[in-house]
């Protein structure tokens, strides 16, 4: 073992990786030989540090310095004044930071001071690919508890004192589940882990596969251990490339260590497993059309009951958890349920990951306890809103959830309180929006999103989602009907009673949640033909403002398709001619005067 | 197949090269590597404190680098803060007396009076 003295931990995160971290890496192992500091400082790769926004990022220990939107040609100036002569590159800290001398460290930052992370812990501290600096920060530990010193039943008891709820978006007591499966009387059960992470803007499982992939090993062994199953399968969607490698990499390693396999850590327990690849298909999130894409036919719902911890992967009893899920469970497991369930709210133990996206200045990773309030998360972790806008909404649970208006922007948020506002959990996506967004256009994305990954298999969720669609098309074109509102309503709450799943059941939840908080919006673009937010293009005109307008023709000049004329020498006034405009918004962004509105 | 032992085995031994990242309250020993510094040899000196502090296998330590404090005619410098944040500069400092601090101040929490400020005085 060789000691050095300095830690270089770049983020080989998905989105870090695509901003260059692989080269910026390499200039590091150059400069590091020229600098003669090889032997002194280690570069190591990591997961997500949670600030994608500001990535590439790279962190310095044992000061613990940040440094943001690294590029490969900083990379010599890190070495030679903070390696080499110990001074801080002060232009790559972050700007917004109101840090003093010496409080440079990533946890004085105001985006980590409220974050508590547990499914984090080891994102961004350890190279995911090396399985010893995993047992280094106390991995595989809560395995070997598990299997020598506690009976199946008192794992199952730990992890239903310790309150934690699935984390995919469900909120069903995972040691409940546990328990239904480990009554089954079966010779063969089986362990999944749902990692076919499909809401858009969500990645908050992708983090913790590419930061973190052995807790999520650990836990299913420990899973396997409570209700007597000794194979797994880890459902991993082939749009993940870098967290399916280094899930891979983990299983071969916990393999060779003989921490999966036959007589684990010599006690007897026996168990394996498997990574599955997802083909893209949204509902294969859903438990049952996972199961049956396993089994190798199409992935499509099935009825339930029976539930899968009765009769899941072929017919055997299986638990489903979530990726976020597993990788508490070591941690419960060695901290206890009490350290756990002092987390969170009354409900809602522990903390949550959100992926958070949007409107917002950093957008990111995070992790708050439960009953953080949506304000904090906002503007304390968020750091606002960009351009000085207003805050309106936000969204969660992707195209199953629905929007939280700036009126409840004091809500703490867990499982039960985003329901009573008509949004839910969700597995952790959470999209700001702005007063430049409109409701209608936004509960329209997420249908068409529904729309495109309906299986087909029922009708209220293959037709439905297609009428609900075509009706808001109509409106956000100005061509509705007052009477749309109701029948949207109505065919909404058919479609949740009547559909085979999940996605049918939550499909029209974007809607019901808009037509709830933002009526007016809906209204203004049926009785007036109007998109309060200035967003639906169809509904806009632009116009000049004739006394406003200085004649310096910018807006004439940039104008894609010439419907701007006037004269810039007679002082004549611009006019924009409706028929040719296409709505491109440059003139609007050119004009110098603010002489045209929308 | 490995056992609890030597799981245990490999969680300290990586502990050890890793901990650093895990923020846990460490003796920090800083040497002062401005050009000043780097001219009168701290490159030497800072190797010396790794190599030693390995050698002698001396958990909680972490050694990082700093800049110019302005007594330039003293480097290298090298300050060592415990964990409580009591700071000790040593000044003048070369590879064998820090074979001397490591063990006597790092390993048995004796101050080396002899290579501090006050002594030079």
């Amino acid at each position: 073992m060789q000691l050095f003295r300095s830690h270089v931990l770049v983020c080989g995160g998905t989105n870090c990786t695509f901003a260059n971290s692989e080269k910026i890496i390499a200039a590091f192992d150059k400069n590091l030989v020229e600098n003669k500091l090889e032997n002194e400082v280690k570069i190591v790769q990591t997961g997500c540090f949670g600030l994608c926004e500001e990535g590439p990022i790279i962190v310095i220990y044992p000061e613990g310095t940040m440094y943001f939107k690294v590029d490969v040609k900083d990379v010599q100036e890190i070495v030679q004044e903070h390696l080499l002569k110990g001074r801080l590159v002060s232009r790559l800290l972050q700007q917004s930071s109101e840090a003093v001398e010496g409080e440079y460290a990533i946890e004085k930052s105001s985006f980590f001071k409220k974050q508590m992370r547990v499914a984090l812990r080891n994102c961004g501290v350890i190279n995911p690919e090396l399985i010893d600096e995993y047992i280094a920060f106390d991995g595989y530990k809560a395995l070997g508890k598990a299997l020598t010193e506690m009976k199946p039943m008192e794992i199952i008891k730990t992890i239903k004192d310790s309150g934690l709820r699935g984390r995919g978006g469900g909120g069903f007591p995972t040691g409940t589940k546990w328990e239904f499966a480990a009554k089954q009387d079966n010779e063969q059960k089986y362990i999944c882990c749902n990692a076919d992470e499909g809401d858009p803007g969500a990645f908050m499982d992708r983090s913790v596969l590419e930061g973190d992939p052995h807790s999520v090993i650990e836990a299913m062994a420990i899973a396997g251990y409570a209700i007597g199953a000794n194979y797994g399968f880890i459902y991993v969607r082939a749009e993940y490339p870098i967290a399916v490698k280094r899930l891979q990499i983990a299983i071969d390693q916990a393999k060779a260590y003989g921490l999966l396999g036959d007589n684990i850590l010599d006690t007897g327990f026996k168990f394996d497993l498997e990574i599955r690849l997802g083909a893209g298909a949204f509902v294969c999130g859903e438990e049952t059309a996972l199961m049956t894409s396993i089994e190798g036919k199409r992935g499509e719902p099935r009825v339930r009951p029976p539930f899968p911890a009765v009769k899941g992967l072929w017919q055997k009893p299986t638990i489903l958890n979530n990726v976020e899920t597993l990788a508490n469970i070591p941690v419960i497991m060695l901290k206890g349920s009490e350290w756990f369930a002092s987390m969170g709210t009354e409900k809602s133990k522990g903390t949550k990951v959100f992926a958070v996206g949007g409107k917002i200045n950093n957008t990111g990773l995070i992790e708050i306890p439960m009953g953080t309030t949506l304000r904090e998360v906002i503007y304390d972790i968020g750091g606002g809103i960009p351009d000085g806008k207003k805050f309106k909404a936000a969204q969660t649970g992707g195209p199953s959830g629905g929007c939280i208006p700036a009126s409840h922007i004091d809500t703490p948020i867990d499982y039960e309180s985003l329901i009573e506002l008509g949004a839910m959990m969700g597995s952790g996506g959470l999209i700001v929006m702005d007063e430049d967004t409109c409701m209608v256009d936004i509960a329209k994305f997420f249908l068409e999103f529904t729309v495109d990954e309906s299986c087909g298999k029922c009708n209220p969720c293959r037709l439905g989602t297609r009428r609900m669609m075509e009706m808001l098309d109509k409106i956000t074109k100005g061509k509705g009907v007052m009477s749309d509102l109701d029948e949207l309503e109505n065919l909404a709450k058919d479609i949740k009673a009547s559909s085979l799943c999940a996605l049918g059941q939550t499909a029209p939840n974007p809607i019901l949640s808009t037509l709830r908080y933002f009526r007016d919006e809906y209204e203004a673009h049926i009785r007036d033909h109007k998109c309060p937010a200035g967003s639906c293009k169809a509904l806009l005109a632009y116009e000049v403002i004739e006394e406003k307008c200085v004649s310096c023709g910018l807006c004439a000049k940039n104008c894609p398709v010439n419907a701007i004329t006037g004269s810039k020498k007679e002082k004549i006034p611009f006019v924009i001619d409706q028929d040719i405009c296409i709505k491109c918004n440059v003139c609007f962004e050119k004009c110098p005067a603010e002489a045209i509105k929308k | 197949m490995k056992t609890l032992a030597e799981l245990e085995a490999i969680r300290k031994r990586t502990f050890d090269e890793i901990g650093m990242r895990a923020h846990t309250d460490y003796t920090r020993v800083v040497v002062g590597m401005a050009t000043c510094g780097i001219a009168a040899g701290a490159r030497e000196v800072m190797n010396a404190f790794v190599s030693e502090i390995q050698k002698r296998d001396i958990a909680d330590v972490n050694v990082s680098a700093t800049g110019c404090v302005g007594v330039c005619r003293l480097e290298p410098i090298v300050d060592v803060i415990d964990k409580d944040g009591k700071k000790v500069t040593y000044v003048h400092m070369t590879p064998e007396k820090v074979a001397k601090v490591v063990l006597e101040h790092l390993a048995n929490g004796k101050i080396c009076l002899e290579y501090t400020l006050q002594e030079e005085e």
